[in-house]
């Protein structure tokens, strides 16, 4: 009889295992929610909850390329500030100047605002890449900095007088009942689910967090992909504060600085491991949702917003263990 | 070295020069690697670089590879004298490597893992089906029966070899070089690697083999380079030559016999398995026991359950049912802890994994399994730096390990210095029993030597000795009684002047002989 047991069990862990466990949990919780609270399931309510998912999303992807490549960006949430900062800043600054087509100063703020998020990355890969310095204390190191500068700038008070087309059209607007940052949530993802499946580029963020060393030997550039990573990284986190600076109405220095806890969390729950070389965008996908959904079904619960980061915590150690548990079985089978 | 080859898009002739190395020095700071080294290398030969630990010759490979560049001299590959070389650009060349050390990601498949760097792409997407077929037809080629889609870290060892060594021969090359590619394959799987080496040989590739093993040597070798201390001591043609000739070569001394004569005195049984039978299903009904004062030896193909059982005897593995009894005590829940009091000492086969802390210095390594000793700590909490020092370089001097100072890092060290670490470790505190799983993978033939005597010294001093060994002659040569084992069983026990080579073989393939192999055994 146990024998049954345990090939009934090995054929559900077969299962789990092609899927994961984090859908049947996110349905799982989603059903939970609807049948506690029937406003779970208005459509203002998913809107709200898609759009948060879609800031997560954004900002977890850069994360989870950073991950892959064996490191770590503390700095995203920072980032996220600084542009909200240079965003505005540049945004005032241009219609100053004289410039009078509102969609020209919106789209040369947003592009002079992720200039600092680009210098950020720049210097987090330079610094792990070539200098081998470790990935926590570079991006603590530019989180600081970024910080620093962004309250420096604004000397505390929010930055307004943007143009109406960004705070009203992008940041409130929608598209066929949905926010624009959900397509451009949808976008990044696919475009980086077609990297990671289907492009050299993806296959070697794996190959070099998988095993550096063998990386080089199979004759890779891997400064030039750990590198790459962080870029890319910090530029998502640009975009997330020019959506979120859209979305507010104003330059915070303030602005993210929840996301940089939340986008590891994401990328762990999402199942991509610490160690490096492993995660996939879909996972993480999910996983932004399913937080979302989690603190949206504690909002609606009326649970304390302070508890909401005490139940968060848990969830992740339950993430972490759970991953570890299942890597601990496979390599005992080897 | 008859066959006329065909390469890909240009026939080169057997006998042309594909690298040639002259007068090539190489230094790290005051350590000269390589000094005044020369090397050719030709179409349609096995070249074997002979030497020691240090001999330089990885060094040697590296340059060749492109991995590391050198000080000054001349490095000609086919026929272009070379300066900064990249390993993509060797490799674009035509020159495949074989590393020791895997150079594969575990995470990713065996495709992946083949193509890695070099993928084909139409545009900018991988061509996965174009990538499939090629493996297909790599693997057909190499007659490996390997899944593609397979992880590679879900792979034995011995087939993540073969994985390494597609990868070499996936793009056509002209010049391999294989670096101790059986130090994890079973005899069967390294007699089908030599096949697919004479197979590329006459076709006309040129094949660098780096080795200790001289049935390997005998067996495959066309011409050998024999290095000593980074500097080049002689080629020969291994016709004209004899592996005593080799050996006196390589180590500038002669010496008589390989394996030493250990004296047996079997003493107190100290380790016992009745009826063992392991929860992960690798080893069944395991029954022997484990007696003072001689070495008993595991023999058997990969996989066959060997290193299981000295990992069960360790606690690393779980136990189904049956009993493992220590000095009389039966281990109840097993475990490394209760192992180490019960004075049980386990050294593992894959060093850089389970045995040392690479990042930490032979101190660190040597003394961290006795720091709860007075000895090595005063007032059980603070460390005495000072006896950690004295035995360690204690230890050095013992086994000769040869290593840039106290401070050196354990991932510094060569292969066979890795392996005597770890034995420092394993007589830092008092032990009763030694269990070595493969004690002598990549480590070379002067440390090898120093590893036997140190067995020899722990079993006339008493100790009882356990080897698991995929060399068949190490086993054999070592082991006052063999234990074989098969699919997780123990299909025979050979005793004393019983253990011989036919007798061995015949228990690790066949039911039908076993009954001829215990008429030896009882008589």
């Amino acid at each position: 009889m146990t024998a049954i047991a345990a090939s009934q069990q090995s054929r559900l862990g077969r299962v789990m295992k092609a899927i994961g466990i984090l859908p049947v949990v996110l349905i799982i919780t989603c059903i939970l929610l609807a049948l506690y609270e029937p406003r779970f399931l208005r459509t203002s309510n998913l809107i709200n909850v898609l759009r948060n998912a879609s800031f997560l999303a954004i900002i977890s992807a850069g994360q989870m390329l950073v991950i892959i490549v064996g490191g770590f960006d503390i700095s995203v949430g920072a980032i996220v500030a600084l542009t909200s900062v240079s965003t505005a800043l540049s945004m005032v600054g241009l219609s100053t100047i004289g410039i009078e087509s509102a969609p020209l100063i919106v789209l040369l703020g947003c592009l002079a605002g992720l200039v600092p998020a680009l210098v950020v990355g720049i210097v987090n890969g330079f610094f792990v890449s070539v200098m081998k310095i470790s990935p926590f204390m570079v991006t603590i190191g530019t989180m600081t900095m970024a910080a620093g500068i962004a309250g420096y700038v604004t000397g505390g008070t929010p930055i307004y007088d943007m143009p109406e087309l960004f705070t009203r059209e992008i940041g409130r607007g929608r598209f066929l009942e949905l926010p624009y940052i959900v397509y451009a949530a949808a976008i990044v993802l696919l475009a980086l689910w077609y990297m990671q499946t289907q492009t050299r580029l993806g296959r070697y963020f794996y190959a070099v967090g998988g095993n550096e060393k063998a990386s080089r030997l199979s004759g890779l550039n891997t400064r030039k992909y750990i590198w790459l990573a962080y870029i890319l990284s910090a530029l998502l986190a640009g975009i997330v504060g020019i959506f979120l600076t859209a979305r507010v109405g104003s330059g915070e220095a303030t602005l993210g600085s929840t996301l940089m806890l939340e986008s590891i969390s994401v990328a762990v729950i999402g199942g991509v491991a610490l160690k490096g070389g492993v995660g996939r965008i879909q996972m993480v996908a999910l996983s932004a949702i399913f937080l979302s959904v989690l603190s949206n079904g504690m909002s609606l619960a009326r649970i304390d917003s302070k508890n909401h980061i005490i139940i968060i915590g848990l969830v992740i150690i339950i993430a972490v263990a759970a991953e570890s548990y299942r890597e601990n079985r496979r390599s005992r089978h080897v | 070295m008859n066959a006329t080859s065909t390469g890909p898009g240009e026939v080169i002739s057997p006998g042309t020069p594909l690298v040639e190395i002259s007068h090539l020095d190489k230094s790290y700071g005051a350590f000269k690697a390589l000094e005044d080294m020369q090397f050719e290398l030709r179409a349609g030969e096995v070249h074997v670089l002979f030497g020691e630990n240090g001999a330089g010759k990885s060094t040697l490979i590296q340059i060749i590879c492109g991995v590391q560049n050198y000080d000054s001299g001349e490095y000609r590959l086919f026929g272009e004298t070379l300066t900064g070389l990249t390993p993509a650009v060797a490799h674009e060349k035509g020159v495949s490597i074989v590393f020791q050390e895997f150079s594969l990601i575990p995470e990713m498949t065996v495709e992946e893992n083949l193509f890695l760097g070099h993928e084909i792409t139409g545009g900018w997407r991988l061509a996965k089906s174009a990538m499939r077929a090629k493996v297909q037809s790599v693997l057909n080629r190499l007659g490996f029966k390997l899944d593609p889609a397979a992880r590679v870290s879900t792979l034995r060892r011995a087939h993540q070899q073969m994985v390494e060594i597609a990868k070499a021969l996936l793009w056509d090359c002209r010049v391999l070089i294989l670096d101790e590619p059986t130090a994890s394959l079973t005899d069967q799987e390294a007699a089908q690697l030599f096949d697919i080496i004479e197979q590329l040989r006459d076709e006309g590739l040129g094949i660098i083999y780096v080795s200790h093993r001289m049935p390997e040597i005998t067996r495959l070798a066309d011409r050998i380079t024999v290095l000593r201390d980074g500097k080049y001591i002689t080629t020969v043609n291994q016709a004209d030559t004899s592996e005593k000739e080799l050996v006196q070569l390589m180590t500038g001394r002669s010496f008589d016999s390989f394996f030493p004569q250990i004296a047996r005195n079997p003493g107190e049984t100290v380790l016992t398995f009745e009826d063992v039978t392991l929860q992960s299903g690798h080893a069944k009904n395991l029954s022997f026991s484990v007696r003072r004062g001689e070495v008993l030896g595991f023999a058997g193909l990969a996989g066959c359950g060997k290193s299981e059982v000295l990992r069960a005897a360790f606690g690393l593995e779980k136990i189904a049912t049956g009993r493992i009894t220590a000095n009389g005590v039966a281990l109840e829940k097993h475990n490394p802890r209760k192992a180490l009091s019960s004075r049980i000492c386990y050294f593992p086969s894959d060093r850089s994994t389970e045995g040392l802390a690479m990042h930490q210095s032979l101190t660190f390594n040597s003394t961290i399994a006795a720091l709860d000793d007075p000895v090595f700590s005063r007032r059980k909490t603070l460390l005495n730096r000072r006896a950690e020092r004295g035995f360690t370089e204690k230890m050095i001097d013992k086994l000769k390990i040869r290593t840039p100072g106290l401070t050196a890092k354990a991932d510094q060290l060569s292969g066979g210095n890795k392996q005597k670490l770890m034995i420092a470790r394993g007589l830092s505190r008092e032990f009763d029993v030694f269990l070595f799983d493969e004690p002598t993978v990549g480590v070379d033939i002067q440390a090898k030597l120093e590893i036997y005597d140190v067995i020899k010294t722990l079993t006339e001093e008493g100790k009882a000795v356990v080897i698991a060994s995929s060399e068949l002659a190490e086993v054999m040569h070592m082991s006052h009684r063999v234990i074989v084992m098969r699919e997780g069983r123990i299909v025979g026990e050979l005793d004393g002047e019983a253990v011989t080579e036919s007798a061995v073989l015949s228990h690790f393939f066949d039911h039908d002989n076993k009954s001829q192999a215990e008429e030896q055994h009882a008589s």
